[in-house]
């Protein structure tokens, strides 16, 4: 597949004096899947952050599609990157957050149909169409006139999947997307991420707690520990027989 | 009664002029220049830690003698001093507004690649509206009790009219007196109306978390 789509170098991330990441390095490759798993608080949100230009790392780079995302050229020197810079690198990206965060005062459509109008310049009439037919797709085409607070959780969260669709991302990147969900609503969103997975265009990340589902959508593993990448692989050889002792006390929590 | 025409234009241009004074000064308040920010918090302070009565007097008596700056007219003191006075005090309101809605709601609009600007008129600005309207809605009528100092500097709003009905017919004090609080009522009865049409207005689509 050649040339990564994104590439992590050697990023460091603290948060006042507390070093949350400690040197992460990292390829993700076109299309690939890639789910994060680890501790709380080993990083793994902010990992994703500071590709979704959410967070920015205290030292390394992130080389997005080639492109250097926190930093840029000007006379020959590399510079901290400004907001137009961002918004160039970026635009490939999309994310899906945990507590949903859809526009509360905008219907079901029009959290679709915003960015493409405003951001991607698509004119009203295919954003609306390309939006509803989305929608649709996950199975809300009844509720396009609705307003997020008549939804449920996992009708919310198949919301927001659906506008970061929409925006026709390279790269899609998934924070915890059901450990806010009531249980019973965990499902559906799963099938969704299941079936954008299995179209496979798509490069990405999948921050998660969901072991089973990590195995089954994923082509690598990441477990994240001690502000480094501990420990990679395939899902049989992260979830099988990993001599790492963290990882294996890790995953007996889910085993039972 | 006359003088109902003078209380009614003032508090017209009050409202405009507050309403303006309160979103310029709101945002000024949020702007990542500093000199801006200490400036905008200079004014807004001084305009709340002092009277208004003090701030129309400054305007209409002081100002001409000191600087030789005439502001034109008793109606534009009049105006001006009310809508600096209130802007400063909702422009606390615009300030507040906007900080409250919810960080994640600035991440999504950034996660769907839009500008700062974007963001501002798209996501943030159009909920943070909906948290200012009620309180919006109780300056509305505490600028039409104002309106009632101007007469303080002679303009012959309604209760300048009262008082010059009362020194002429001394045991009417309390008929005139009655009728100038009827006229406020009245005055005051569509803007109790318009607020609860904003708190209706924005209990809807506000971010909660
Ligand atoms: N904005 C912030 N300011 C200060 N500390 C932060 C901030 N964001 C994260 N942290 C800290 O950084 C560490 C890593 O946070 P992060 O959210 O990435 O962990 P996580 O692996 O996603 O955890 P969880 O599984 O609980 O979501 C935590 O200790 C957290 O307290
Ligand atoms: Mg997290």
């Amino acid at each position: 597949m050649g040339e990564p789509i994104v590439r992590y170098e050697n990023v460091h991330k603290s948060f006042g004096a507390v070093e949350v990441l400690k040197g992460i390095n990292l390829d993700l490759k076109q299309a690939e899947k890639v789910a994060v798993i680890g501790p709380s608080g080993s990083g793994k949100t902010t990992i994703i952050r500071m590709l979704m230009t959410l967070e920015e790392p205290t030292s390394g780079e992130i080389i997005v599609d080639g492109k250097n995302l926190w930093h840029m050229e000007k006379n020959g020197q590399l510079v901290p990157a400004n907001e137009k810079h961002l918004r160039q690198v970026r635009g490939d990206i999309g994310m899906v957050f945990q507590h949903f965060n859809l526009f509360p005062h905008m219907t079901i459509l029009e959290n679709c149909m915003t960015a493409p109008i405003h951001v991607q310049k698509e004119d009203k009439k295919s954003a609306k169409e390309r939006s509803i037919e989305m929608l649709e797709k996950v199975g809300l085409g009844d509720k396009l006139g609705n307003y997020p607070s008549q939804l449920s959780g996992g009708q919310k969260q198949r919301v927001a999947m659906a506008r970061a669709l929409v925006m026709r991302p390279k790269i899609m990147l998934f924070d915890e997307v059901t450990s806010a969900l009531d249980p019973e609503l965990v499902e559906e969103v799963l099938e969704v991420i299941r079936d954008i997975a299995h179209e496979g265009r798509m490069a990405m990340v999948l921050v998660t707690h969901e072991m089973e589902f990590a195995r089954d959508i994923a082509d690598r593993v990441l477990f994240l520990d001690g502000g480094v990448i501990a420990e990679q692989g395939s899902p049989e050889e992260v979830f099988g027989n990993s001599e790492n002792k963290r990882l294996e006390s890790f995953l007996r929590r889910f085993r039972r | 009664m006359q003088g109902i025409n003078i209380t009614i234009t003032v508090l017209i241009a009050s409202i405009v002029c507050g309403y303006l004074t309160a979103f310029i000064a709101g945002f000024c308040r949020l702007s990542n220049n500093i000199i801006l920010r200490k400036l905008t918090g200079l004014y807004v302070e001084v305009f709340r830690g002092t009277s208004l009565i003090v701030q129309l007097f400054w305007l209409y008596y002081a100002l001409p003698i000191l600087f030789g700056f005439d502001l034109g007219s008793d109606f534009w003191a009049g105006v001006l001093a009310i809508s600096l006075n209130y802007g400063a005090y909702m422009s606390e309101i615009v300030r507040g507004s906007i900080l409250s809605v919810a960080k994640g709601q600035t991440e999504a609009a950034t996660a769907l690649n839009m500008s700062s600007f974007q963001r501002m008129r798209l996501v943030i600005f159009p909920q943070a509206v909906r948290m200012m309207l009620p309180e919006f809605g109780n300056y509305l009528i505490q600028m039409l009790k104002a309106t009632s100092l101007v007469s303080l500097i002679g303009m012959t709003d309604i209760l300048y009219y009262g008082d010059i009905l009362r020194s002429s017919n001394l045991s009417q004090a309390p008929t005139v007196y009655l009728l100038v609080l009827i006229f406020y009522f009245i005055l005051a009865l569509p803007l109790i109306f318009l607020t609860r049409k904003m708190e209706g207005i924005s209990k809807k689509g506000v971010a909660s978390g």
